[in-house]
């Protein structure tokens, strides 16, 4: 087992330190794409109170904003797994 | 008798999750990224997901075939459901993109819709990934896994039994002579067999126990990379076209390549105007990456999430996933289609020539 040392008794195996890079690249990379969905929908949503005949225009540009905002969420965890499966 | 309604329900809901969790519990998943091969033909490798292709392809073909046979004016049965996909899918575009484009871009974002959507919910039925050809690990060459499950035989066929116990194969092993040699695909026949025969006696089985990973006949198309990157290429390509038999080769080159201004002697802005050109194509480079990963990602992360929930709670957590797969995998295609439609519709009417910003 291949040990890593960081300070003189504070050791990290190899397998430790993949599981914790695979889960901290998808934590990490979670964490902003979701802080703006949230806000995309919101302001959708109060657009959408403010003007109800445009929804079909609303709602199809938020699905589309969603997308962009999903795909780099999508991008750690591929990461994540390549971590976590090939590596 | 309606008040203990709701706890009827919850216990009902106990009862099924404590017996899927005592006697119908899956192995361990493993989880493979890369397209198992089912058979080879010659140098070419058949793998499932090119297998699963093919069936969806013949599904729309024979789906299309049917719809259209002894066509009516008034439609009935599955023309008139066919209709009404086609029609619901055609004012999606055309309001998008205007009478004139949308009927020219029609067939390539419908086809791209229809196909995405309708592999992703392949995926779903109930014998994808689960039936396949029980492979044991050996020290062949084409035959060797890092982790197993154990295998039994029953009636001349080798099966996976539910809950069945896995085993990892060691990462080194020492050979007689003292030496400490790592085992991965490439490593020799003994040292192949030394690992395998040293995880079996670890797991406590007999010598001629058999371990094995199961290999599925088919499996979701889009779960294999190639997949995704062959429908972003191709409507990369679609898209470019479309940009060229609007505007001329060199007009729309001239978007990407804009040296107009720095030949005419205007240094700054010539400059300025080159350095957008290059990132244009940068963009659209970057463009087949994130089609590519945004639909191999989500359906992906589908599948891996199926395994795990079959591991951890087999009868009750696993109706949630299988919602929440059909709401993503329509979600996706139809953000594929609506991508590659909104790009086209950026292509065929961007001013050429003057730096259009973002």
């Amino acid at each position: 087992m291949q040990l890593t040392y960081l300070f003189p008794l504070l050791a990290i195996s190899d397998e430790a330190l993949r599981f914790i890079g695979a889960a901290a690249a998808m934590a990490l990379g979670g964490f902003a794409p979701s802080l703006a969905i949230g806000m995309l929908v919101s302001r959708a949503m109060e657009a959408l109170g403010r003007n109800p005949e445009a929804q079909a225009a609303i709602q199809t540009n938020m699905i589309l904003g969603i997308a962009f905002a999903e795909a780099i969420a999508i991008y750690a965890l591929v990461v994540a797994v390549m971590i976590g499966f090939v590596f | 008798m309606r008040r203990f309604k709701g706890l009827a329900i919850g216990l009902a809901l106990l009862i099924l999750v404590l017996a899927g969790f005592l006697f119908l519990r899956s192995p361990k998943p493993i989880i493979e990224l890369k397209a198992e091969t089912v058979i080879s033909i010659g140098p070419f490798n058949v793998t499932n997901t090119y297998i699963t292709s093919w069936f969806v392809i013949i599904f729309i073909a024979l789906f299309a075939y049917a719809a259209t046979r002894r066509m009516s004016l008034v439609p009935r049965g599955i023309q008139n459901l066919f209709e009404a996909i086609i029609e619901a899918i055609y004012n999606l575009i055309v309001r998008t993109a205007g009478e004139k484009h949308g009927r020219r871009f029609f067939p390539v974002v419908a086809t791209i819709f229809l196909y995405v959507a309708i592999s992703n919910w392949f995926g779903l039925l109930p014998f994808f990934a689960t039936v396949g050809k029980v492979e044991e690990i050996s020290a062949h060459e084409s035959a060797f896994h890092e982790k197993g499950v154990v295998i039994q035989q029953k009636a001349g066929l080798n099966v996976i039994m539910p809950a069945a116990d896995d085993v990892e194969l060691p990462k080194t092993v020492t050979l007689p002579d003292g030496k400490v040699e790592e085992v991965n695909a490439d490593s020799s026949a003994e040292v192949k067999q030394l690992a395998i025969d040293e995880a079996k006696k670890e797991a406590g089985l007999s010598e001629d126990a058999k371990i094995g990973i199961l290999i599925p006949f088919l499996r979701s198309v889009n779960t294999d990379i190639n997949g995704p990157l062959a429908l972003a290429v191709w409507s990369a390509i679609f898209v470019e076209f479309w940009g060229i038999s609007t505007y001329g080769f060199f007009r729309y080159g001239s978007k990407f390549f804009n040296f107009g201004r720095l030949l005419r002697g205007k240094i700054v802005d010539g400059v300025v105007d080159a350095f957008v050109g290059i990132l244009e194509l940068v963009a659209e480079a970057a463009r087949l990456i994130s089609f590519t990963f945004r639909l191999f990602g989500n359906i992906l992360a589908g599948e891996i999430l199926f395994l795990v929930v079959i591991f951890l709670l087999p009868l009750v957590g696993l109706q949630v996933v299988y919602f929440m797969e059909l709401f993503v995998g329509a979600i996706q295609a139809f953000i594929f289609g609506m991508l590659t439609l909104v790009f086209g519709i950026m292509a065929v009417s961007a001013p050429h020539g003057e730096a259009e910003g973002h």
